[in-house]
């Protein structure tokens, strides 16, 4: 492992990023309009269901827009060869997988940013505890959706099916992740299915922090996003071989 | 007579159910060699082979005296893919900076790859923007940096007009003379004469082994297209 290797990577995944307008616009927009879209649907509806609702949009955000751009990207480096190049290189596999990790965790960051920025300083989210936690929770779980985009990317061979990979295994963390109904309130075997996935911990981090504020819920909950993160990342590196048949 | 660069010695690479290389072993010396032989004989494996991107059944493969795709290896060996690999949405000197970071080489020798292979007026350009020439050869200028023992190219010649395909087979030479190995793989055969030496490769095994001329003389083809019929009606 280097760090002028990792740096390396994550200054030229940060340099496709800007060169790309488009998705950079979307990238830091898209959350800002959507969770605004939120808070106007449930402006003259009884209630405080923004506040219920905002944290988890603010949680799911940069989990499903890392997912999506990364299993992307690095699709495209496994199949336009630069991947084969680089691992023909003195490129480390974690060089290569925490150079994307840092990239994109430095976007989110930015994204979170806005969209948090909307959300309490427009749209009036009360949150109990501190603002800058909210930022913390959001990089990591963008890290989390990194490192599974990376992941899935291993077993796409086409651009389409990892876009597919989304409504498999985003879809199913945001049914359960409690937000629709609470984890206490499943079924048994959903309970206990929500339990090991880690999104759940994501949003549950977030709406501790606005409700409640136990800070060490939401540390709890954000080591738990970590180590998913961690092992995606380990699963991740074994799927980028050297030598491929 | 110096020692040889690349030594594969009984090599087996099963893809899938077929064996592309049954068991092939040869030498590769300095200078420049071209290896050719017919699409789908196997040119392809074998050149990953002494990268170290392909996954061997059995047999050795050494380079510059390392097992091939060993770490020590790894800055000393430039290797060129069929296809492009460099990043299509960064400009050429985006993609030369990066790769020369992870390599580890000088920064100043960006400057040098990119105009031994005559790309300086395009430096700022996006990759995307240019010719397919012009993408071969900014993957050609990568595998360049750090000025490589041994540069594996894999058909860098393919549809270049003519002017550029002299211009790079002198380029070729060039580093040839400074000291390192060039093996070049083409399935274009007029190409054999600029070769200092030639591996004929058919089904996955070398037919024959030499200089041009020798191996001309031995089939008395008058060209290497003709010998290689020779060959492969002969055996």
């Amino acid at each position: 492992m280097s760090a002028r290797i990792t740096l390396a990577v994550a200054g030229r995944v940060l340099t496709q990023v800007r060169r790309d307008h488009r998705t950079l616009a979307m990238l830091l927009v898209v959350p800002c309009v959507l969770i605004s879209l939120l808070w106007w649907m449930f402006e003259d509806v009884p209630g405080d269901l923004f506040d219920r609702f905002g944290p988890a949009l603010l949680a799911m955000f940069p989990f499903i827009v890392m997912f999506l751009v990364t299993s992307v990207t690095t699709l495209r480096e496994r199949s336009s060869g630069t991947l084969e190049r680089l691992l023909t290189m003195p490129m480390g596999r974690l060089d290569f997988l925490l150079g994307y990790a840092l990239a994109f965790g430095l976007l989110a960051a930015v994204q979170a940013a806005l969209a948090v920025g909307v959300s309490v300083g427009l749209l009036g989210l009360e949150v109990a505890g501190p603002v800058w936690l909210l930022g913390v929770v959001a990089v990591v779980d963008a890290v989390l959706g990194t490192a599974l985009g990376l992941l899935v990317s291993a077993f796409a061979t086409t651009e389409f099916q990892a876009v597919q990979f989304m409504p498999a295994f985003v879809l199913p963390q945001i049914l359960l992740c409690g937000l629709f109904v609470p984890r206490t309130s499943m079924p048994d075997v959903l309970a206990a299915i929500s339990n090991v996935l880690p999104l759940s911990y994501a949003v549950d981090a977030m709406q501790e922090l606005v409700a409640r504020a136990d800070q060490g819920e939401v540390w709890r909950d954000v080591l738990v996003v970590a180590v998913f993160a961690l092992a995606a990342l380990g699963l991740g590196a074994a799927t980028l071989r050297r030598r491929t048949p | 007579m110096m020692k040889n660069v690349v030594e594969v010695r009984d090599l087996v690479v099963v893809r899938g159910s077929r064996e592309v290389l049954p068991g092939i072993s040869l030498d590769v010396p300095a200078g420049v060699t071209g290896l050719l032989g017919p699409s789908g004989c196997g040119k392809t494996t074998l050149l990953r082979c002494l990268v170290g991107a392909q996954r061997v059944r059995s047999g050795t493969v050494r380079v510059l005296g390392e097992p091939a795709g060993s770490a020590p290896l790894r800055t000393r060996v430039g290797y060129v893919t069929q296809a492009a690999s460099v990043y299509d949405d960064l400009t050429v000197a985006e993609n030369l900076r990066f790769f020369a970071r992870v390599l580890g080489v000088d920064p100043a020798s960006v400057d040098e790859a990119i105009g031994s292979v005559d790309l300086a007026g395009h430096r700022d350009q996006l990759v995307s923007r240019l010719s397919g020439g012009q993408r071969s050869r900014v993957s050609l200028a990568v595998a360049l940096l750090g000025k490589p023992d041994l540069l594996v190219l894999d058909e860098p010649t393919v549809g270049l007009d003519p002017v550029l395909r002299r211009d790079l087979w002198q380029l070729f030479h060039g580093i040839a003379d400074a000291g390192a190995a060039v093996l070049v793989s083409s399935h274009v055969m007029d190409e054999a004469e600029r070769c200092h030496r030639l591996l004929l490769m058919r089904e996955g095994r070398i037919i024959a082994d030499g200089p041009p001329e020798e191996v001309r003389e031995r089939t008395g083809a008058a060209d290497i297209e003709g010998a290689f019929l020779h060959l492969v009606e002969s055996a």
